[in-house]
């Protein structure tokens, strides 16, 4: 599904983060991109997203290189983005509004796109219902998190985003959020790609996990993770070694 | 002694006035003086939230017209009263020009602010899910920048409301500065004067409290717990 081809990039010629580097995820994958801070995890996903550019190189996704974000991409930053002034409802309804707003133009909406503003399902869906009608300063990081998802899938999206999603969540709201993306992106037959710099949240999540190291990044160094998800394998001795190794890794 | 003169009268005196004149043409000259300031008002906020929305909105045209922005700004806008006139005439246009042109510069400055300083991963956000210039200013820019442009004009009114007072000393027989001048210097009629200074400060406590509900109204956000 998503092609990176020789991508180079760099906020400074002298300091690139990606050089040359290639990746291919397949549809319907999950993918965990682990790293420490500054590495360009974040960078890589917005590359991702259509919002950054590549210096040489091509990003392609099902075929099309990206030259502007994706109708059919979405992207769930670490701060939700969230509309202040709107409530969960008008901040779920507010990719469909932009969508109404251009009509289905293929570009910034499919050029299949009706008309739709019912979100009922997915407020239903993320369990934020009885909190409809409240603001984002009204609700927890949680809840707030489960509205960003539920305006992102709202546009059935085929390529999910996240940037950090939880790591400012607590433990149990972290677990029960990771289980549901899971689940949602299963249900939905998503393809995933989650930035993160916890390693047990890698573990946990991405049946690939891609590792970048502090830059430049030339090649991908990829750990496959085929019993991520199964509620088993958190904490069992599979799940310990494969941190025990990223946690090697990422020293060097 | 000091008191007790005619030019101050006791404020019950002024209160019965008051009442017995709004029946006498106050309440026209209160009218008259609301549809200037909230005429200069409405225009103002029509010219510069999206004057600012665009300035804030794009980095090249803050970097074109900021320094002209900065240069502008500080310059007592009332210093133009005879400038307006000269090319507007006697009439309203004039009197409501002159206040625009003092509530321009503000609003203008604290939306463009606001609109510079809106989050990045808000505007991101909006852009991943197909926004593109059009819509970011429709579903971002607008709404981020309402409580900007109610800020403005709260903090405007005082200033509008005493310059309504010197634009209607001049070449009008309507208006709440016409009202408190003439009674004041030509008749010397102090209790009516002072009638006139409360219907002035009624007129800036309304728009005052007025602004306040529309915030409410428009900015519900503003005020969840």
């Amino acid at each position: 599904m998503i092609q990176i081809q020789s991508l180079t990039f760099g906020y400074s010629p002298n300091a690139l983060i990606f050089d040359g580097f290639n990746l291919s995820i397949a549809r319907g994958e999950t993918w965990a991109i682990l790293g420490p801070s500054g590495c360009g995890k974040t960078t890589l996903l917005y590359l991702l997203a259509g919002l950054k550019f590549p210096i040489t190189g091509q990003i392609l996704v099902d075929g099309q290189p990206l030259t502007r974000p994706r109708p059919r991409s979405g992207l769930i930053l670490q701060d939700y983005g969230l509309l202040p002034w709107a409530t969960v409802r008008q901040n779920a309804e507010i990719g469909l509004r932009v969508r109404d707003f251009y009509g289905p133009d293929g570009k910034h909406s499919p050029d299949n796109y009706e008309p739709e503003s019912n979100v009922n399902h997915w407020l239903k869906r993320l369990g934020i219902e009885d909190i409809a009608a409240q603001y984002p300063a009204q609700i927890s990081g949680g809840q707030r998190q489960r509205t960003a998802i539920a305006r992102t899938l709202a546009l059935r999206p085929d390529l999910l985003l996240m940037d950090e999603p939880f790591s400012s969540l607590d433990a149990i709201t972290r677990e029960d959020l990771q289980n549901l993306t899971l689940a949602l992106s299963v249900e939905q037959n998503l393809t995933l790609v989650i930035v993160t710099h916890a390693v047990e949240e890698a573990a946990a999540l991405g049946n690939k996990i891609l590792l970048l190291g502090a830059p430049t990044n030339r090649t991908a160094r990829i750990f496959d993770n085929p019993n991520a998800g199964q509620s088993s394998q958190r904490n069992s001795a599979v799940h310990n070694a494969l941190c025990d190794r990223l946690r090697k890794e990422m020293r060097h | 002694m000091i008191i007790n003169r005619p030019i101050l009268p006791a404020p019950w005196e002024v209160l019965v006035v008051f009442f017995r004149e709004l029946g006498k043409g106050l309440l026209i000259h209160f009218a008259v003086s609301l549809w200037r300031v909230t005429a200069g008002m409405l225009l103002s906020v029509a010219a510069a939230a999206p004057a600012g929305l665009a300035v804030g909105g794009s980095r090249t045209m803050n970097r074109i017209f900021s320094p002209v922005i900065y240069l502008l700004y500080p310059i007592p806008k009332v210093v133009f009263v005879p400038v307006v006139l000269l090319f507007l005439g006697i009439g309203d246009a004039a009197k409501i020009v002159i206040i625009f042109l003092i509530l321009f510069f503000q609003i203008l400055v604290l939306v463009r602010d606001q609109a510079a300083g809106l989050s990045p991963q808000l505007i991101q956000s909006l852009q991943s899910l197909g926004a593109g210039r059009r819509a970011l200013f429709r579903f971002i820019y607008l709404p981020a920048s309402l409580p900007a442009i109610l800020t403005a004009l709260r903090q405007s009114i005082g200033t509008a409301v005493a310059v309504l007072y010197i634009t209607e000393l001049f070449a009008t027989k309507y208006g709440l500065g016409y009202y408190i001048y003439y009674n004041g210097s030509t008749l010397l009629d102090y209790p009516a004067m002072y009638a006139g200074v409360i219907a002035m400060s009624l007129l800036g406590l309304g728009l005052y409290f007025g602004v306040d509900w529309l915030e409410r109204k428009l900015c519900r956000w503003k005020f969840v717990n």
